[in-house]
This record gives C-alpha cells, sequence and structure tokens, in this order.
C-alpha cells in the first residue's frame, strides 16, 4: 500500500438547526466531528456504524454533494474541495455512488438506457448507436439483459433495480464508488447476490469502494478494512480480520456481538448497548460513547480519547484499550 | 451472464411487467369515460374551439354590419327569432354571429395569456426552487409583490397605461397570472431536488439545466396540466371583467365581455343581448374547472403509483 487513492483529512460537517421568529441558528447537528482515514487503490473500505452516526453523510460530503464544514478530502492527492464547478463536474467520472434505496435513485419517467446512458452523453464519451452499444454491455456486466434497455424503472424487481444504478455508477469507469448501504433495502436473497456481483466487478475493473453499512456482518464480507464510527466520529480504523478477532474499542465489541451466529447450541455472551443514542446536537463531552460504555471511567467523562495507531494501522479512540483487551481475554478463556 | 436463478428470476420479473403495462394515454380515456361532467365539458369545449376557428363560415351574418330588418320600426333590437336566432342588439348586429366571433377572442386571449403565464411561471418556479440562495429569494419576493396586488386594479393600471388592445390585454394577463404558476411549481421542486435521483443525475456530473428539463420538468407535467386548464377559466374570465368595464377588447370587435357590459343597458327590454353571451361565458368557465378537477384527480395517483 502506497498512496492513498482518497484520503479524508480532518473532515468535519454541521448542519445548522434553524428556529424561532428570524430562522436564526439556534444550534448545529455534528454530523461528521473531525475524522480522518485513508482508502487505498483496489481495497474496500467499510464504514459502519448505527443510523444517525454519520457515515451516509461521510460519503455524500466525500463526493461534495454535500459541502463540508471544514476539513479537505483529496482524492490522488488533489483537493475536491478547491475545484471548480467544471472541474468537479469531470471529477465527478472517477468517483460514483451507489444508492441505498433503488427504489428512489432511478428516475421513474426514464427508461433503463436513458439512465444508464446520461453520463455517457454529458460527457460526451459516446452518442447514438455507438451508445446504445454501451448500455447493452454495461447491463450485460451487470447480469441484466440487453434488451432491458427500453423497459422503464417500475417494471424491475429490486435487485434489478439496485443493478441498474450499478451500471450507471460504472459507466464512467470510475476509480472509486461509494456504496451507501447498497443491499439493505434488498431481501436477504438477493442480498448475497448483489455483493457478489460487486465483487466480482471490483476484480474485472481495479475498483475501490467505500462500503458503508450499518452492520458488521454485511462488512465483513466486503472490506479489507473497516472504520466505526459512533456519532460523528471514528471510533476505530482496522485492517479486517483484525478488527474481527481483537477489536479494541468497547462500540466495535458490542456492534461484533450483535452479528447473529446461525447456530443455536451456541451460547454467546451478548453485549447490549443501553439507552439511545445520544443526540449529534448536543454531544456527550470526553469520549462520545461514555453514556453507553460498560468500562466508563471518570476519565472518559472529561477527556476526549484520540485515535492512537496500535501499530499495523490498526487505530482505535478509547482511553481503556488495554485493559479492556485484558477484560475481553479474561471472557474468552 | 449471472447464475440461472437468477435468469430466472429476471424471466418471472419481464412476464409480470408485460401484464403490468398501460398506456398513460388509454388509463386517462378509461377515466374520462367514468367522468361524464368532464367528458360533457370535453365535448362542448371541442365543440367551441371548432366553431371559433371556423367562425367565417359557421357565423350566419357579418358581426360588425347593424341590419335594417335588425331593428325594430321603433329602432329597438329584435328578439329571437327566424333570420336572428338569437336576436339583435341596438345596433341591429346579430347577437349568434357576434358570440361566435367573440368566441374567438375570448378562447384566444384566455389560452395564448394562460400559455404565456405558464412557461413565465414554470421557468421562475424552477429556477428559483433549484438553484436557491438570493435567486430564490429574489424571484420569490418579486412573486409576493405580484400576489398582493389586488388582479382587476393592477389590470387596469397597466392597461390604462398601455391602452387597450388584444396584444396589450394578453400581456397584461400573462403579467398577472404567472405567479400562481411560479408557486406551485417552486414548491414541487423544493421537494424534487431533494429527491435521490436528482442526486445521482448529479453525481453523474450532469449540469443544472440539463436536470431541470429533462429530470425535473417531466415530474411537473400533470401539475402544469392541471393548473394550465384550471387557469384558462381564470383568464377567459377576466378578459370578460376587463371587457366589461370598457378597458377590455376594443369595440366594436366582439367578445363576451363587453356584449354583456352593452346589454346591460338595456337588458329590461332585451335580455337576451345579456343572457346569451352570460351562458356562454358561465359554460365556458365551467367546463375549464370542470377539465381541471378530473384532470387532478385523474393524474395524480398515477404519477405516485409507478
Amino acid at each position: 500500500m502506497s498512496e492513498p487513492l482518497v484520503s479524508v483529512r480532518n473532515l468535519k460537517k454541521y448542519f445548522p438547526v434553524r428556529g424561532g421568529l428570524f430562522s436564526t441558528v439556534r444550534a448545529h447537528v455534528h454530523a461528521i466531528d473531525d475524522i480522518s482515514f485513508d482508502v487505498y487503490a483496489g481495497e474496500t473500505f467499510g464504514l459502519v456504524g448505527e443510523s444517525g452516526c454519520g457515515k451516509t453523510t461521510t460519503g455524500r460530503v466525500m463526493l461534495r454533494l454535500d459541502e463540508a464544514t471544514s476539513g479537505d478530502v483529496l482524492f490522488e492527492g488533489k483537493s475536491i474541495f478547491r475545484l471548480g464547478r467544471e472541474e468537479l463536474r469531470r471529477q465527478r467520472r472517477d468517483m460514483q455512488i451507489i444508492f441505498q434505496d433503488p427504489y428512489s435513485s432511478l428516475n421513474p419517467r426514464m427508461t433503463v438506457g436513458e439512465i444508464v446512458g446520461e453520463p455517457l452523453t454529458v460527457h460526451h464519451i459516446a452518442s447514438g448507436k455507438a451508445k446504445d452499444e454501451q448500455v447493452r454491455d454495461l447491463l450485460e456486466t451487470v447480469g441484466l439483459s440487453a434488451y432491458h434497455i427500453k423497459r422503464y424503472p417500475h417494471e424491475f424487481s429490486g435487485g434489478q433495480r439496485q443493478r441498474i444504478g450499478i451500471a450507471r455508477a460504472l459507466a464512467l469507469h470510475p476509480k472509486l464508488i461509494i456504496c451507501d448501504e447498497p443491499v439493505s433495502a434488498l431481501d436477504v436473497s438477493i442480498q448475497s447476490q448483489v455483493l457478489n456481483l460487486l465483487n466480482d466487478l471490483q476484480d474485472k475493473f481495479g475498483l475501490t469502494y467505500v462500503f458503508i453499512a450499518h452492520g458488521l456482518n454485511v462488512v465483513k464480507h466486503m472490506s479489507t478494512r473497516i472504520g466505526v464510527m459512533y456519532l460523528g466520529k471514528l471510533v476505530e480504523v482496522s485492517d479486517s480480520a483484525e478488527l474481527f478477532q481483537r477489536p479494541q474499542h468497547p462500540y466495535t465489541e458490542a456492534l461484533l456481538s450483535a452479528i447473529p451466529v446461525p447456530d443455536p447450541n451456541l451460547n454467546r455472551e451478548r453485549i447490549v448497548l443501553q439507552g439511545d443514542v445520544p443526540s449529534p446536537v448536543n454531544p456527550p463531552a470526553g469520549c462520545r460513547f461514555h453514556t453507553r460504555c460498560m468500562y466508563a471511567q471518570e476519565v472518559c467523562r472529561q477527556e476526549e480519547p484520540p485515535l492512537i495507531d496500535l501499530g499495523d494501522g490498526h487505530q482505535v479512540a478509547c482511553h481503556f484499550r488495554k485493559s479492556f483487551d485484558q477484560q475481553l481475554l479474561a471472557r474468552t478463556i | 451472464m449471472a447464475r440461472p436463478e437468477v435468469e430466472q428470476a429476471i424471466l418471472d420479473a419481464e412476464e409480470l411487467a408485460a401484464v403490468r403495462q398501460v398506456s398513460t394515454w388509454r388509463t386517462l380515456l378509461e377515466s374520462l369515460l367514468h367522468n361524464v361532467p368532464a367528458m360533457l365539458s370535453v365535448v362542448f369545449l371541442l365543440i367551441l374551439v371548432a366553431v371559433a376557428i371556423l367562425a367565417p363560415y359557421v357565423a350566419p351574418h357579418n358581426p360588425l354590419q347593424g341590419f335594417v330588418q335588425g331593428l325594430t320600426s321603433q329602432g329597438a333590437p329584435v328578439p329571437p327569432g327566424k333570420t336572428f336566432l338569437l336576436g339583435t342588439d341596438e345596433n341591429g348586429r346579430d347577437i349568434l354571429s357576434r358570440m361566435i366571433y367573440g368566441a374567438r377572442v375570448s378562447l384566444t386571449i384566455g389560452i395564448v395569456a394562460n400559455g404565456i403565464a405558464i412557461v413565465i411561471g414554470v421557468m421562475v418556479g424552477m429556477v428559483a426552487g433549484y438553484f436557491g440562495g438570493w435567486i430564490d429569494t429574489l424571484l420569490m419576493r418579486v412573486t409576493d409583490v405580484v400576489m398582493a396586488f389586488p388582479i382587476l386594479l393592477l389590470a387596469i393600471a397597466l392597461i390604462a397605461v398601455t391602452g387597450p388592445s388584444i396584444t396589450n390585454i394578453i400581456l397584461v394577463i400573462a403579467l398577472i397570472y404567472w405567479v400562481n404558476m411560479a408557486r406551485v411549481v417552486h414548491g414541487m421542486v423544493l421537494s424534487l431536488k431533494e429527491r435521490e435521483f436528482v442526486t445521482a443525475t448529479r453525481t453523474l456530473g450532469v449540469g443544472p439545466w440539463r436536470i431541470l428539463f429533462r429530470h425535473i420538468l417531466p415530474h411537473l407535467s400533470s401539475a402544469i396540466i392541471v393548473y394550465g386548464s384550471l387557469g384558462v377559466a381564470t383568464t377567459v374570465l377576466l378578459e370578460a371583467s376587463l371587457s366589461y368595464i370598457g378597458i377590455g377588447v376594443p369595440v366594436p370587435m366582439p367578445s363576451w365581455g363587453n356584449m354583456i357590459a352593452e346589454g346591460q343597458a338595456t337588458y329590461q327590454v332585451a335580455p337576451w343581448l345579456l343572457i346569451y353571451p352570460g351562458i356562454a361565458l358561465v359554460l365556458t368557465v365551467l367546463a375549464f374547472n370542470l377539465i381541471g378537477d378530473w384532470l387532478r384527480d385523474a393524474l395524480d395517483p398515477m404519477q405516485e403509483g409507478k
């Protein structure tokens, strides 16, 4: 692993909360609060966390679909936040997104051919017969048929629609695709098909994925590295295998214990987190997880733990990672 | 190509889709057959438009000519009879012919003025809603200002400045009525631009104008059709009101509005001067309203059902 394809540097995104007579800014939702990570070419970086933790916002800000409050995103070393409108439009060829909801992400009034062909038209890649030819190829690449080109989105099932969304994202031969919970709206039986397709496409086109999901089970299947988010913060970043074997953060541990194991006889200790996620408008002081953490001490309420590298790129933001590690060890033995 | 079970699933879904496929026009036509008032309105308006277009061939007399036999020996209007089906006015002109030519004027103004109003309103609403920021504030405050004026008063003031002629009336009506469409479109664009398929096209590097015209405009079409048809009724009525107060279509050119105004003087002895153009006006406005209502019901569920 040499130079990262994408570097996220101290990214922050606050949404203003307006209210009152003159709709003045009352407070801010701290959707993303100072996160940094690197994504390397050819890998799949999984981004996990509960709903509302800022993972989707991270994806959107990385593509500049929302403007960041501060921080930077470097794509191949260039800041995408400093691009002009036309430069950004051209840059979009390299970075695409696959949306969570295959029903709302396709224009119901356009045919599949128009939807998948549009990027080819606006970037002057192909038109007329050549465009149709490319669209047919793309449809077959994602496991649909060439004659679907004249159909409308409502004539397809959820899984097929997601394939159309994938074909559209592939049309420009991007380097990076952000997969924003691409399978969570699909039936379980269809999920693995779409995941396998994404894996195949990665091998075929050398794609880099940022794979956003709310549970570790889907990410495990896909990712080379994983970042765990909690309330706008990255709490742990690690190699995928390492994360599953030796989780360092109590939140990661809780997420891991929530993965269902298909063995009724296995008596496993489940960590059920107490309470709700605190409001991102007013995040807790100190460690953001202390309100629900079973190991929380006084220091956790006072001081915010920095993200520390433990070596081998395993980073964690917890004051007690060592003692906690021993406790975990004690329990597994 | 993927695994056989995937292929099978795709084939199944295709069969289903083929069965479900129903054309929009056919659904629309079927709903019209179940809606008698709307169907009668459509028939009435088709006849009216045909009559207006074919006026020179359909009208029994010259609408501007005063006939000697069109006045009684005392010089009063002739009541409806054989030569003059709907009677004559105090100048001996044939009411029916004047109404037929009047339909031309009233419908032209109603449709053209409304058409211009729709174009302005849709453009303003789309640009304000999509781009937001100061453009939005500027355009929508202008809309608010125009909306705040009493319509008739504003029209009178504008025509007093420009002088009454058909072109001026059309422009004035258009300049007043675009605000309604702008408001409706603005609101719809605000919600449409947050839809995921719009975000998706933005990610592809599609420019804002292409997004507006290719992706957002088609979703506005049913609202435009509904408000457009309701708008024709209002514009026809405003034209009649302006002509009625004497600043609309210049006499002697007939319009339903100025015919009613002229008939007012003699309605006690010759009520037909007033009644027939009045009925034509009421029926036309009613027909446009009924069609607007029908379209609203017919197009709405189809838009969201997909």
